[in-house]
């Protein structure tokens, strides 16, 4: 219940915040977004640093835009923040379908995209649907920006692509262009964290599936793409058939003994919740395509 | 930088506190204000028996620092009711025996009127899913999703029905707002802490 | 469906007992004006952390305590030498008791810090005080403590299998204690002469209470009258301060416990634990208020768990399903010393309920009691029962399906019968009243059972699976009298005692020594006695939950408080009328006997003189008209023991339907018909069986604790161990029977566990019905997805099917579902 003693800092600014990294980078720092992983960690021991960098009142960091075909969320943008915005439903609609699904409702007043995906918890809910989304995500260090595509930006549990001195500032997701996104989550009952969590975006052309992209959290160390569930879609007419024979691929690129394995679930069920939640996030895809067909 | 002074303004009252890094805003309400209607009933940010407004949203006040709250505005249970008129959700609460032990109850109000503000006509998987974030262990839900359908009627029903804000609707700002207000008003924005002769 | 509350000002007088009315508990409750032990500021007050054992089971060679008692802000560190100088003790045994025994009982030390040994992860090793909590907790993180591990085992099953460590010097393999009842002679006879025999190996797992308020006390020392102040979450007042007298050394006189608001209890607040004792000892040294409160982590590590049971049942059945005979053997888990009434929970509170609410003939039960290294296991919301429940209601479903008859005719069919009550059963208990049928028809028209069967059939062609599953439990509650209780092991009779005093204005002061912690006292209590004198309801005032103030009492556990401390006040008020009666009878000039006491008024039979009760309790105190050698004053004090125990029953069905490609089970409905006898308020009632449910749905799909081979808890937060969230309860409906309680003034049984005894078993019982077709006839609670999941695949994979293949399954394994049990 009780963190141990740090030195608190609050960051202005992307380039006050790197100065501070900077100054601080023979300690062990970490920095604050919503702080919905990090504090929980601190209070029941796991973390302790010395040295707290709070950036989630950063201003440039907040808010979602778009420009041209891209949407950009800025890191410290909050989950609830986003799921207000019309146009992030538009153009990023596999995030906000994750995000709808995400934590609680509280944890949705704070927390952070940015702080979501730097955490990289391999059980959080955003890494698929920036994989499926195409994201690039736009780091900012003492160089200045640089910017990682999503199916870079993941290394493993925990571990990602931003440097020691540098922070997450945006993730630029290319419009969805009226692709459907989905998400389906088989939640832990105690924590809400995905056993596995299956993100889809699903375009049609007519009844065929023009393109597709499916990814999954919860599953391996870190977000992962199924490209067999999408090969075995494309080109097919987006039904119950179709849908069933691609989720049967789901876990055939994935190996099972790299699984995750822990309390929650077995690797074995994980890939058998993986074949059904790809299916189901599927389905809900194309109940949204036939929706939105008769709609017009 | 261990210690910081920093401003909160809690139920209306304007109050500046010094705090050290790693105070949570929820042991700054209780133990350095005395509002301890707000509950600690977990470190994981699960149980949300802490949860208050922020700035008008509802937290989890154990997942926050105090000093990123410096500034802020935090409503709290103790400013639901209006000079002891319940705010709609504490008459729910109570109408359909929402609440059994009592320890939940602040921190599901809190998170209630929250979502009573975004969807103030919630189905009972609306209102299920709202309160996904506080854990109750008497009441088995069913009486707790009766009390905010409960609030929902008559929230819609008259007093708020323009969507007027929780804090409005109780008044939350009388005390700061209104430096003449009377001995009511007062006592209600004072500071509570425990009766010593009560304890003892 | 759901039952309206009243207003109470809305209500007449004459119908305040069993009326829906609101709880005058709730606007401090709903303001935040409410007061938690952690609420409580006191001036110049510490506050105390614990450093607890990191290990399962350990030698202790060192702790080093230096560093921490060198912080800035820490004024004292206590260990076990510390604490055990006399100027600390006093003459405290600093041991924490038993308060029930057994004749097996091997009884073990259990120090309240920790010598040179610790048996559980949170055994208590040394104490801190400082002058806050973020520095108390620095300090115990500073302390050095050299351990030396020891094997250790989490449950009984590995703990009594001869070859793990042993945890206490005097008690050889672990074992506690044997223990037996009925007559085992018989039953092997039922079963040699049976037609049918089902068979059922169980696990009821062990539990963690997670009462929303954490456990915490604040003690208050006054050197100059040597007064000790408790403040604590208990739901026993009375009994904490006896037992902490004797752990501490401070007489009970001069020692006040206190129980302010409390949230909630299930059990885990009854026990008499190290920590609270602590921190009485240490404010009493330092001669400074005192105050600690549990984290929810350091709760999951030392808060009493229940159940944790490993369980072989069977029952013998003859060719038309009459049930012949039961019979089970039980390893129980009691963790790493004896909780305060560890020992009664798998015993007499267990054995006792073995014969649910049928009627047989033959019954053998034996408990092997298992030391090992978890926390301390005690009572748990239904503590015996609902494990008793569990595998009886098992039993009958597979026996059921053994005998091929449907399970709801087969229960009705072996149900004691309605002119067989009282019914001795042959687990020593005597059922009081009980119309078993009236529930179980009330349940089928409910769910319309046929109309159930037939969606059932024609949802398994579409491939869906639905299950329906019944619970026809039984609880005893409110065990009684203290002398049989004492037979049995008690320690402490098991009477309530009430205390009802009119002021001269004419309100009323009830005193209860039960101690409620959520459940309503406060208005049912005034109910009861508004009733009994004839005032407004709003003129009681009710009081528990201090030693100070309460003259003794019991506590609030085991569903005793309506039905014990409830008529412990009707006693009282009964008392009281009578000392008023023959007030009355004097000043109105006539023979007591001839004086009637209707609606607050005494009134002389066949005359229209009449005085008011309220006029009595003026006149009473004014003393200047009372009867030769009546003392002044209007108050009685009553201690009620029982005749017997009371018997709620009822039966709860569950509907769900099960995914057997994911594991995922949905409820589609849960009817509750309980009867617990006359109901002082509905609502309250209603209340009370939807949380017990929820608690039983708990068991059933989503809570346990886990520990791994080290005995470390693997589900030791919120985030791991699944309290049931708002999304996992499905709305239940609740209706009712009534069949008064023959025994006690009011005529109530108890309704405080009935959910949680009833719940687990319904739902199980509902998801192996939806899975007859794969030929599942069991899963472990919790029933998780992966279990389900795997009971299908396991099945179909032993039956050569195809697992995932649900489709296929209906005609695959239809033959062998006749099959049932596994004997």
């Amino acid at each position: 219940m009780f963190p141990d003693e740090f030195d608190y800092h609050e960051a202005e600014s992307v380039s006050e915040a790197v100065d501070l990294l900077e100054a601080h980078a023979m300690e062990e720092t970490e920095l604050l977004a919503g702080g919905h992983s990090l504090l929980p960690a601190m209070k029941t021991g796991l973390s302790s640093p010395d040295v707290l960098i709070d950036i989630s009142g950063v201003d440039e960091l907040r808010g979602v835009s778009v420009d041209g075909d891209t949407l950009s969320v800025g890191a410290m943008t909050r989950y609830s923040e986003v799921l207000d915005d019309d146009a992030a439903h538009e153009h990023a609609p596999a995030l906000t379908a994750a995000i709808e699904q995400l934590g609680d409702r509280q944890v949705r007043n704070r927390g952070t995209v940015g702080g979501n995906l730097s955490h990289a918890d391999p059980a959080s809910d955003l890494p698929g649907p920036a994989l499926v989304s195409d994201a690039t995500l736009v780091v900012h260090g003492p160089d200045g920006e640089r910017s990682v595509p999503a199916e870079e930006f993941f290394f493993g549990m925990y571990a990602t692509d931003i440097g020691p001195s540098e922070l997450l500032v945006r993730v630029e997701l290319p419009s969805a262009d009226g692709a459907v996104g989905t998400y389906a989550k088989k939640p832990s009952p105690a924590s809400g964290y995905p056993m596995v969590g299956v993100s889809a975006l699903v375009a049609t052309d007519g009844d065929a599936v023009s393109s597709v992209r499916v990814a999954a959290n919860g599953v391996m160390d870190h977000g992962v793409r199924l490209e067999p569930v999408e090969d075995a879609l494309t080109g097919e007419t987006l039904g119950d058939d179709a849908i069933e024979a691609a989720a049967s691929y789901a876990a055939d690129d994935l190996d099972e003994a790299m699984m995750m394995d822990d309390l929650q679930a077995s690797a074995a069920f994980r890939a058998q919740l993986l074949e059904v939640y790809t299916k189901r996030a599927l389905q809900d895809a194309s109940e949204r395509v036939s929706a939105s067909a008769a709609a017009d | 930088m261990a210690e910081h002074d920093i401003t909160l303004t809690v139920n209306g009252t304007e109050h500046e506190l010094e705090v050290e890094s790693r105070t949570l805003l929820v042991h700054a309400l209780r133990d350095e204000l005395g509002y301890t209607g707000t509950n600690v009933g977990c470190e994981t940010s699960t149980c949300g028996a802490c949860t208050v407004h922020l700035d008008g949203d509802a937290v989890k006040s154990c997942t926050l620092l105090a000093v990123q709250a410096d500034g802020a505005t935090v409503d709290t249970v103790e400013g639901l009711a209006d000079h002891g008129e319940f705010h709609p959700i504490q008459t729910g609460f109570q109408e359909e025996h929402g609440l059994q032990c009592g320890y939940c109850t602040p921190g599901m109000m809190m998170t209630a009127t929250d979502l009573l503000e975004e969807n103030p006509d919630p189905s009972r998987e609306e209102i299920r899913e709202g309160l996904e974030g506080n854990l109750c262990r008497c009441t088995g839900y069913q009486n707790i999703v009766n009390a905010v359908e409960n609030a929902a009627e008559t929230m819609g029903s008259g007093a708020v029905a323009d969507g007027g804000s929780v804090e409005e609707l109780a008044g939350g700002d009388a005390c700061a707002s209104d430096p003449n207000a009377g001995a009511e008003t007062t006592d209600r924005c004072e500071v509570r802490w425990p009766d010593e002769g009560e304890s003892e | 469906m759901s039952i309206e509350s009243l207003d109470p000002d809305d209500v007449d007088a004459a119908d305040i007992l069993g009326s829906a009315i609101e709880r005058r508990e709730d606007p401090a409750l709903i303001t935040g004006e409410a007061e938690y032990t952690d609420d409580i500021q006191l001036p110049e007050m510490l506050h105390m952390a614990i450093l607890r054992s990191q290990h399962g089971h350990a030698e202790i060679s060192d702790v080093d305590t230096g560093a921490a008692e060198e912080m800035d802000g820490v004024v004292a560190v206590y260990t076990h030498d510390d604490v055990a100088d006399e100027a600390v003790s006093r003459d405290g045994s600093l041991l924490i008791p038993t308060g029930w025994l057994l004749d097996s009982l091997r009884q073990v030390d259990h120090p309240v810090l920790a010598k040179d040994k610790v048996r559980y992860q949170g055994d208590a090793i040394a104490v801190v005080v400082a002058e806050d909590r973020y520095v108390a907790h620095d300090a115990t993180n500073a302390i050095d403590v050299d351990y030396e591990r020891l094997d250790a085992s989490a449950d009984p099953d590995a703990a009594l299998d001869g070859e793990a460590g042993q945890l206490h010097d005097d008690a050889e393999g672990n074992v506690a204690f044997d223990w037996e009842i009925g007559d085992e002679e018989r039953t092997e006879e039922a079963f040699d002469d049976a037609a049918h025999t089902v068979s059922l190996d169980l696990e009821n797992q062990l539990l963690i209470a997670n009462a929303m308020e954490p456990r915490a006390a604040v003690a208050d020392y006054h050197p100059g009258t040597d007064e000790l102040d408790v403040f604590m979450t208990s739901q026993n007042p009375h009994l904490h301060r006896l037992l902490m007298s004797g752990v501490i050394g401070h007489p009970e006189h001069k020692l006040r416990v206190k129980a302010p608001d409390v949230g909630g209890g299930f059990g885990c607040k009854i026990h008499h634990y190290a920590d609270e004792a602590l921190v009485a000892l240490v404010a009493r040294d330092l001669e400074r208020p005192v105050k600690w409160t549990s984290t929810r982590t350091e709760g999951y590590k030392t808060d009493a768990p229940g159940r944790g049971h490993v369980t072989t049942a069977e029952l013998a059945m003859d060719d038309d399903g009459n049930i012949t005979g039961l019979r089970v053997d039980t390893k129980a888990n009691l963790g790493a010393y004896l909780s305060t009434f560890a020992p009664a929970v798998p015993t007499y509170l267990y054995g006792t309920l073995l014969s649910g609410q049928y009627d047989i003939p033959a019954i053998h039960a034996s408990v092997t009691g298992a030391y090992t290294n978890v926390p301390p296991v005690d009572a748990y919301r239904g503590a015996g029962r609902p494990e008793a429940s569990f595998l009886v209601e098992r039993l009958a479903s597979l026996g059921a399906r053994e005998a091929g008859i449907d399970p709801a005719e087969f229960r009705k069919k072996n149900f004691v019968p309605d002119n067989a009550f009282p019914y001795q059963t042959q687990v020593a208990v005597e059922y009081d009243s009980g119309e078993y049928g009236k529930p179980m028809e009330k349940a089928l028209e409910t769910v319309d059972y046929d109309a159930f069967r037939e969606r059932q059939e024609e949802a398994r062609e579409e491939g869906r699976y639905l299950g329906i599953g019944f619970s026809c439990y039984i609880e005893a509650c409110g065990l009684a009298p203290s002398e049989l209780a004492g037979q049995l092991g008690a320690q402490a009779g098991l009477w309530e005692s009430s205390l009802v005093r009119f002021h001269p204005s004419g309100t009323v002061t009830a005193f209860c020594g039960t101690s409620g912690h959520g459940q309503g006292h406060g208005t049912t209590y005034a109910q009861i006695v508004a009733n009994e004198l004839g005032i407004p309801y709003e003129d009681v005032e009710v009081v528990e939950g201090d030693t100070d103030e309460i003259p003794q009492g019991m506590g609030t556990y085991g569903s005793r408080s309506a039905a014990v401390g409830g008529s412990a006040l009707v006693k009282s008020s009964q008392k009281l009328v009578e000392k008023a009666r023959e007030i009355a009878a004097h000043q109105l000039e006539a023979d007591p006997a001839d004086v009637e006491f209707e609606g607050g008024e005494f009134g002389v039979s066949g005359t229209d003189r009449s005085l008011g009760i309220k006029e009595i309790a003026q006149q009473s105190y004014l003393a200047h008209d009372m009867p030769d050698d009546m003392e002044p004053g209007l108050e009685a004090t009553s201690f009620y023991d029982p005749d017997n125990f009371v018997f709620p029953f009822g039966t709860h069905v569950a509907v769900v339907e099960v995914d057997p490609e994911s594991g995922e089970i949905e409820f589609e409905n849960y009817v509750a018909v309980d009867d617990v006898g006359n109901q002082i308020n509905p609502k309250i009632v209603e209340g009370q069986i939807h949380g017990g449910v929820a608690q039983g749905i708990g068991q059933a799909l989503y809570e346990g604790a886990v520990y791994d081979g080290n005995a470390q808890l693997l589900t030791g937060s919120m985030q791991d161990y699944a309290v049931p969230k708002s999304l996992h309860i499905p709305d239940m409906e609740t209706e009712s029977t009534v069949t008064p309680c023959p025994h006690n003034p009011l005529g109530v049984k108890g309704v405080g566990e009935a959910g949680t005894i009833a719940a687990p078993q319904a739902v199980v019982n509902a998801v192996t019905d939806a899975l007859e077709p794969f030929g599942v006839d069991t899963v472990e609670m919790p029933m998780t997805a992966e279990r389900v999941w795997n009971a299908v695949n396991e099945q179909a994979t032993a039956d050569g099917g195809d697992a995932a293949d649900a489709t296929d399954a209906d005609t695959a394994t239809d033959a062998d579902a006749d099959t049932g049990g596994e004997n």
